[in-house]
């Protein structure tokens, strides 16, 4: 079994990336400055929805209903995608979506294929599965055009290319576009991009997608997007494949009042995002005359099995809870070490790999509660992400100095009896650290606190032994 | 405060913990005692009051969860018996002794920080803030980016110390910003952690839990 | 040996139990409280419409029955156009002499180099300002509405619902045909979060409302 994402199982623990990318004044101050202009206008346009609740509301009520009879919604999708042309692919994991994949854009003879950004793609490391068997994956997301040509990595998700300013964007478009000369007005460099994909769009044969919605009763799929690639991808090529992890079901055609509604508010902040595609199978004379689907597992029914997180496949990608995490704001992307970050990062990651790889992704969060406050479909995120911490513990993956520390707690904290003795314990053992009530400094490496924190040191008379002396000597 | 509202107030001392560190942090089974000794401590009281919002949260969010889980129908039970006699202490207040002026004196400017589980959890709403504003000589300051996370989050301080101090760094930003002598809070551990960065940084603002102003009398209004 | 679609079925059976002959009726209890009726008067939704179309940096110029052609003339002479390429079924009487206009049949560069396109549309909703193109050889293949810079479309004021729960109602009709949802010309923040407009598909969106 060969489930992977991305790069996950390699990354370091959050704790240590986090710590040199919340030293990293750049990254803080952009990925600052992203989401507070994301969570702003996603404030304007849901505070316009009266119903905005109850659209999230159904929309959880939709994707339970669909994950409960997800065999059903799977068959009919098939069933109805097939009957209009179209042909369906199963994948087990990502050795065996990418081997379809290339085997799809072999029997093409083509070198090249044009992809709209999918991120389902980047867990299944699809463009190195391309590159190794010699065909060159262009990606026609602006950002992830900037990354690609900058021979980069990207440095957020919402954003890939937050990192680069405009003279840096115009330096690797006048290297790699063989330009003469371009100024560094992003109009300019948008345009520039425009020509420069623009004759891949016309030219290359064979398109790979992803895909927001794929309808169960009709056999369409949905692609929502703003620049106007995703249309170019689906519709232009010869062949279009389109790799669709197998939550994304949706019963009804109808059901896309919902999420039509909620996605782009949560995702962008608009009302309605520029360009949203709806294709079925295959249409004589229009488009791709060749339609494929790469249905995908790659560990979602393991995600699916565990009945108080099965909640994390309702998600519909819309990145509102990064804009709201206030870990992501202080880390960005990176730390996460997988192509999914923030809230949603944390709890699908590691379930997606069976929890053998990014433990520490479910610790990486305060339990704040602002992500659940604005997921579209209502999940519970807090919540998963302490039972995905139970199963860490569970599992025997928690540091045995953690172990240890909770275990001496449970001692203390199970009795009131040895609260008491460690309350007094704790009164001597603070002593040659306590000056004038205040805990500066603790040693032997127990200042994770006190490094950045003072502590209030213990009073000398505590409040239960205050009330107890007090009930003594007014006989009550 | 309670007692110069002229209500009785019992304190049991057998008390521990109501175990959310430990099952925040994914130790659930060791969290099932403290919560059976928490029952049982409690049994028979008319009201109890809960000056801490996140210790209300997690016996509201999880305990009928862990009761279930345990397959104790007893258990169950006292844990179905008990939610509704359980009072975060300005729910207490403003709901059940229905009182938002407690006749108190406090004339310095207070930023009210509304912790996570007061927000998001029991949506305690504007109950903390009229209290505040029906203590005599104490001025509201606004606090920018006040629903922001302080960044305490129970181990996860200690677990992601740099996270945890990033996000700390915002919210004393901002309460340095807001002009306010003393910030205030329902949640102690917020102001533990808030206090902290204040008192190492020397910034001259202090913390204090809302019923510490809540209960100044005196001219001077340093109760606390 | 099972293929991958039998396992993948076996392990989501095995997750969740397999589905109930109770799904149909699960289905139709999902709670639905979101609007899903509009309430504006016809001259409220229009305005509505139009507001959200100038919010997207459209341009729309206000025709009566029988003078589209007219207005079709009126906005080449402002674009300084001579041509369009137009779908195969568009009505006749919407082309204004003086100017040429291509049937479908082009090439995708022949299609690049045209000035523009001229369609129709299937419906538009108020509330997003969205304009719904609906696609087929007889209509307006995807291509001819996306590759050229130019797009001037008519709607006509019965075409317009107001919320998006009215425009999924009508597009559920021809579910099977390829379409488009239009709200705005394309957009992206990429560059320093600064949005710029018009990255691919027509920059320039001209739209004709008839009453």
């Amino acid at each position: 079994m060969s489930t992977y994402v991305g790069e996950a199982a390699d990354a370091p623990k959050f704790q240590t990336a986090a710590k040199s990318l919340v030293a990293d004044t750049q990254v803080r101050h952009n990925v600052r400055h992203a989401t507070e202009v994301i969570r702003a206008k996603r404030a304007k346009v849901v505070g316009e929805m009266a119903d905005w609740q109850e659209l999230r509301e159904s929309g959880h009520e939709i994707k339970e209903h669909v994950l409960r009879h997800l065999d059903f919604y799977l068959e009919q999708f098939e069933t109805a995608c097939t009957a209009a042309g179209g042909t369906v692919h199963w994948a087990r994991d990502a050795d065996e979506a990418n081997s379809i994949i290339v085997g799809l854009v072999k029997a093409q003879q083509a070198k090249e294929v044009i992809k709209v950004k999918t991120m389902t793609s980047d867990e299944i490391r699809l463009n190195v599965a391309l590159e190794a068997a010699g065909i060159t994956p262009y990606e026609t997301d602006l950002a992830d055009l900037i990354v690609q040509l900058g021979e980069d990595k990207p440095s957020h998700i919402v954003v890939p290319a937050l990192h680069r300013n405009r003279a840096e964007i115009r330096q690797i478009f006048l290297d790699k576009m063989n330009l003469g000369e371009l100024s560094d007005r992003p109009e300019d460099l948008a345009a520039a991009a425009r020509v420069y994909l623009r004759e891949k769009f016309l030219r290359v044969p064979v398109a790979i997608s992803g895909a927001n919605f794929a309808i169960a009763n009709t056999g369409s799929v949905c692609v929502v997007e703003s620049e106007g690639n995703g249309r170019m991808c689906v519709s232009l090529p010869k062949v279009l494949i389109s790799l669709i992890g197998i939550e994304k079901i949706i019963p009804t055609f109808q059901d896309l009042e919902v999420f039509l509604q909620t996605l782009p508010r949560s995702a962008t902040g608009e009302r309605m995002n520029p360009y949203n595609s709806i294709w079925t199978g295959v249409t004589p004379e229009d488009g791709p005359q060749e339609f494929h689907v790469v249905l995908l597992d790659n560990g979602r029914t393991k995600v699916l099995a565990d009945r108080e997180a099965r909640e994390t496949l309702d998600c519909i990608r819309c990145g509102a809870c990064l804009n709201a995490c206030p870990v992501y704001r202080q880390t960005g992307g990176h730390a996460y070490g997988s192509v999914y970050a923030g809230p949603i990062g944390a709890i699908l990651t590691p379930q997606l790999q069976s929890m053998e790889h990014s433990q520490t992704l479910p610790y990486a969060s305060s339990l704040c509660g602002a992500c659940y406050e604005v997921c579209p479909v209502k999940i519970n995120i807090p919540e998963i992400l302490i039972h995905l911490r139970h199963r860490v513990v569970e599992d025997g993956d928690a540091p045995w100095i953690e172990k240890m520390a909770m275990k001496a707690a449970s001692y203390v904290l199970e009795s009131p009896e040895h609260l008491d003795r460690a309350r007094k314990l704790g009164r001597i053992a603070q002593r040659p650290f306590a000056t004038n009530g205040v805990i500066s400094h603790l040693p032997f490496g127990l200042d994770a606190w006190t490094g950045v924190r003072d502590l209030p040191a213990m009073p000398d008379e505590s409040f239960r032994e205050w009330w107890v002396k007090r009930e003594r000597e007014t006989g009550r | 405060m309670l007692e110069k509202l002229g209500h009785t107030v019992e304190f049991r001392p057998a008390q521990t913990c109501c175990g959310q560190m430990h099952y925040n942090t994914g130790y659930h089974p060791a969290a099932l005692p403290m919560m059976e000794h928490f029952v049982e401590v409690f049994r028979g009281a008319e009201a109890i009051c809960i000056p801490s919002s996140s210790c209300v949260a997690m016996i509201r969010d999880h305990y009928p969860k862990m009761a279930d889980k345990s397959g104790d129908a007893a258990l169950r039970r006292a844990v179905k018996n008990m939610l509704p006699r359980i009072y975060e202490f300005t729910e207490l207040l403003v709901d059940k002794l229905g009182v938002t002026d407690v006749g108190a004196f406090f004339p310095h400017a207070v930023a009210l920080h509304p912790s996570c589980h007061s927000l998001r959890s029991l949506h305690l709403g504007d109950r903390p803030a009229k209290l505040l504003n029906g203590v005599r000589g104490l001025t509201l300051v606004d606090l920018p980016e006040a629903e922001e996370c302080c960044g305490f989050g129970g181990t996860f301080a200690v677990k992601n110390a740099d996270v945890s101090v990033a996000m700390l760094s915002d919210k004393i930003r901002c309460i340095l910003n807001s002009g306010a002598e003393v910030c205030a809070a329902v949640d102690n551990s917020c102001l533990m952690h808030i206090g902290g960065a204040l008192s190492r940084q020397r910034a001259g603002v202090r913390v204090l839990h809302l019923a510490e102003i809540l209960a100044s009398r005196d001219s001077r209004g340093m109760s606390a | 040996m099972s293929s991958a679609r039998d396992e993948i079925l076996e392990r989501v059976r095995d997750a969740m139990g397999g589905s109930t002959p109770g799904r149909e009726a699960e289905y139709a209890a999902i709670p639905r409280n979101y609007i899903r009726m509009g309430s504006l008067s016809p001259a409220e939704k229009r305005d509505l419409f139009v507001d959200r179309l100038h919010d997207y940096g459209a341009t729309v110029f206000y025709s009566r029955e029988g003078e589209v052609a007219a207005w079709v003339a009126d906005a080449l002479k402002i674009r300084q156009k001579n041509s369009l390429l137009i779908p195969r079924d568009l009505p006749r009487a919407w082309l204004p002499e003086g100017f040429s206009f291509f049937r479908e049949g082009a090439s995708y560069e022949e299609v690049d180099r045209s000035e523009g396109v001229l369609t129709d549309c299937a419906l538009a909703i108020a509330m997003t300002g969205s304009i719904v193109l609906r696609h087929s050889a007889g209509e307006a293949r995807r291509a001819l509405s996306l590759i050229p810079d130019y797009h001037l479309c008519v709607v006509f004021g019965s075409q317009v619902v107001e919320t998006v729960p009215e425009g999924i109602e009508q597009m559920k009709a021809f579910a099977e045909i390829p379409m488009t949802t239009i709200a705005g010309p394309s957009a992206t923040a990429d560059i320093e979060m600064i949005r710029v407009k018009g990255v691919h598909g027509p920059r320039t969106l001209d739209v004709i409302l008839v009453s």
